[in-house]
């Protein structure tokens, strides 16, 4: 290789194209590309929505209307962009599960810029859903700007300076605008960051150890391989988008923002399911909305756990049964308010975090 | 918690074993010895050298301990893989891969090059369409299309008067002219016209003249029925136009604008 005197592309070869990267990494290791992937199809084509976009009340459902029917092609980048959201956070779900099973926490610096990574993407998807306008556009943002007031003393002042007014209207809307189209941006410069750290050590393998003396550069090897990754996973987002772009959504959003009257089923998109159910089960208020914030929270405390070890049987056996437990989380997170399945969030709740702590431990 | 394995190879086996657990720091040295190389190691003589049946293998594993457990494998020979290979290459020996690999290539060339002809077209054409997908979306919507034509009453507009209309955001003039202002208009020498055009060129039906009411100097609305040649006066940097939308003084240098229109019924007038 060609001496490089130049430093931005020796960074490039250093950190792609020369990148020194376990020789036995599986797909598990393609979720980071996926994510860049869909960051980019979210911005992209966020970017092309916001040109004829309106963020005000009185137009913003209807100029979503007029992108679906009058724009050309402005259909299939809304649909993209609804369901690339839902992808995004699919897939880092998939990359902090498959983190959590290969103990790669014990990696400070790279996990937490990951967790507040997992907050801000969050955040912008519920600001992103706020935009279109639509009957659970608006009540999703009741509901979660009302978390605030659980703040004693201050909370309704807190909330009423986040509303911009008495309750969720045209400055709200406004201001989610501005700062849905700005977090993306700073979750780009912070997965700069992020690749940072990992690049200090280089990436884990699915064995656990030491891989100094077994690497491969990124390209081809790995680069091929994530590309084999993004063309799977945009066939299946493709087929979505093609064939059944509103399964993810809801059929409420169809209806213009009505601040007098509450959709009889109020739910949160899937990804914030699990945490809607645990916010649910737990009939106090404060408590309940401290539980939601702690079942993100809880992820920090990871960088306490005891020194990496390999993973051992006892670990992947409470690791599979906290993962089944997330989905059953996220389902009756969509369920309707039942005795039944209030106590069943109660307990799968309760194994959501003692199974965390569980994983500290072991 | 320990994880221990201990295998009793006969004294067939001159190797010795290093077992890797999951302590931190190095276990006993290993001492390696070469394999006879009088006897092939192979899947086929393995067993007769009583691998299987002389040797025993135990681990303990415990729920919390570490779960995997490494072996020194430095006895193991690679198998024969003969059988799975593809038809032009071997494993013949290695003085001879460099021109064995060279000859392969030369053999898949045809495949090769055909696959990779395939991507680049099915990629350019994905790339091509995303493209053109992202730049179509920044032209016209289909409801301003919509508004490109406009079909006006001329009833709308009684003689002598010019009327306003919106098209295309901009205003468009639509004046119903007399036989008086025709015949003016008509027998202008067109020498002293800056865009010299006669009247009949600009007019469709010479009662109705339908101009792009946007001043050609610099884009403001001229105003109707004022300046000095009975027509148009633009206020903003005193262009005066006739009654044919024809510059006759000031800065502006060409004609008021004629659009694209029709008569497609009695009455009726459609602009673009």
């Amino acid at each position: 290789m060609m001496l490089r005197k130049n430093p931005l592309i020796n960074l490039f070869i250093g950190s792609f194209y020369r990148l020194p990267a376990p020789i036995n990494i599986n797909y598990l290791w393609n979720g980071g590309s996926l994510i860049g992937t869909f960051m980019v199809i979210q911005v992209l084509t966020g970017l092309f929505l916001s040109m004829h976009y309106c963020g005000n009340t009185l137009m913003a459902f209807y100029s979503v209307n007029h992108i679906m029917r009058d724009v050309s092609g402005g259909w299939i980048m809304r649909y993209i962009h609804a369901n690339g959201a839902s992808f995004f956070l699919a897939f880092i779900f998939m990359h902090i599960g498959r983190n959590l099973y290969y103990k790669t926490y014990y990696r400070k610096g790279a996990w937490m810029v990951g967790i507040v990574l997992l907050i801000l993407s969050m955040l912008t998807a519920f600001l992103g859903y706020v935009l279109p306008w639509g009957q659970m556009s608006f009540w999703g943002a009741t509901v979660i700007t009302n978390f605030v007031t659980a703040i004693p003393v201050w909370g309704e002042t807190i909330v009423n300076w986040l509303w911009g007014g008495f309750s969720v209207d045209n400055p709200t809307l406004n201001r989610f605008y501005t700062f849905h189209f700005l977090f993306p941006f700073l979750i780009i410069a912070l997965s700069i960051v992020h690749l940072f750290f990992i690049h200090q050590t280089g990436s884990s393998n699915p064995l656990g150890n030491f891989s100094d003396n077994m690497k491969l550069d990124f390209w081809p090897y790995y680069g091929v391989k994530d590309i084999l990754g993004m063309f799977l996973s945009l066939f299946f987002f493709l087929l979505l988008v093609g064939f059944s772009p509103d399964y993810f959504g809801d059929a409420e959003n169809f209806l213009k923002a009505n601040p007098m009257v509450t959709p009889v089923h109020i739910k949160p998109e899937w990804y914030f399911l699990f945490a809607y159910a645990i916010l649910r089960c737990i009939p106090n208020k404060k408590l309940g909305v401290l539980a939601l914030v702690f079942s993100i929270v809880v992820f920090f405390f990871f960088i306490f756990s005891k020194k990496k070890v390999l993973p051992s049987l006892g670990y992947r056996l409470v690791f599979w049964i906290w993962a089944m437990n997330f989905i059953m989380l996220t389902w009756l997170g969509g369920c309707p308010v039942k005795d039944i399945f209030i106590f069943m969030a109660q307990i799968s709740s309760f194994i959501y975090f003692f199974f965390l702590f569980l994983l500290m431990v072991i | 918690m320990t994880t221990f394995a201990r295998t009793a190879f006969s004294s067939k086996m001159s190797n010795t074993m290093h077992i890797i657990g999951n302590s931190f720091k190095p276990a006993a040295p290993v001492a390696l010895k070469q394999g006879s190389p009088a006897v092939p190691r192979t899947n086929a003589t393995l067993q007769k050298q009583g691998m299987f049946l002389t040797g025993k293998v135990s681990t303990a594993v415990s729920l919390i301990g570490p779960a995997s457990v490494r072996y020194a494998h430095s006895d193991v020979t690679v198998p024969d893989f003969n059988d799975y290979r593809p038809k032009n290459v071997s494993n013949t020996a290695i003085t001879n891969f460099r021109e064995k690999e060279e000859q392969r290539k030369k053999d898949t060339k045809t495949f090769n090059y055909a696959i990779t002809a395939g991507a680049w077209i099915g990629g350019v054409y994905f790339a091509k369409n995303t493209v053109e997908l992202f730049i179509k979306s920044m032209s016209a919507s289909a409801d301003v299309l919509a508004l490109a034509s406009i079909e006006v009453p001329l009833a709308d507009v009684p003689e002598g008067k010019s009327v306003t209309f919106k098209w295309r955001g901009k205003p468009l003039f639509i004046r119903h002219r007399t036989a008086e202002e025709i015949a003016t208009e008509e027998a202008v020498n067109l020498a002293e016209l800056r865009d010299p055009q006669h009247d009949n060129v600009r007019v469709q039906r010479s009662e109705f003249l339908i101009v792009v009411g946007i001043c050609t100097h610099l884009g403001c609305v001229p105003i109707a029925d004022s300046g000095d040649f009975g027509g148009y006066y633009c206020p903003c940097h005193g262009s005066h136009y006739d009654a044919s939308g024809r510059i006759r003084k000031g800065p502006a240098p060409l004609n008021l604008e004629v659009p694209e229109y029709s008569f497609p019924s009695e009455g009726i007038v459609k602009v673009g």
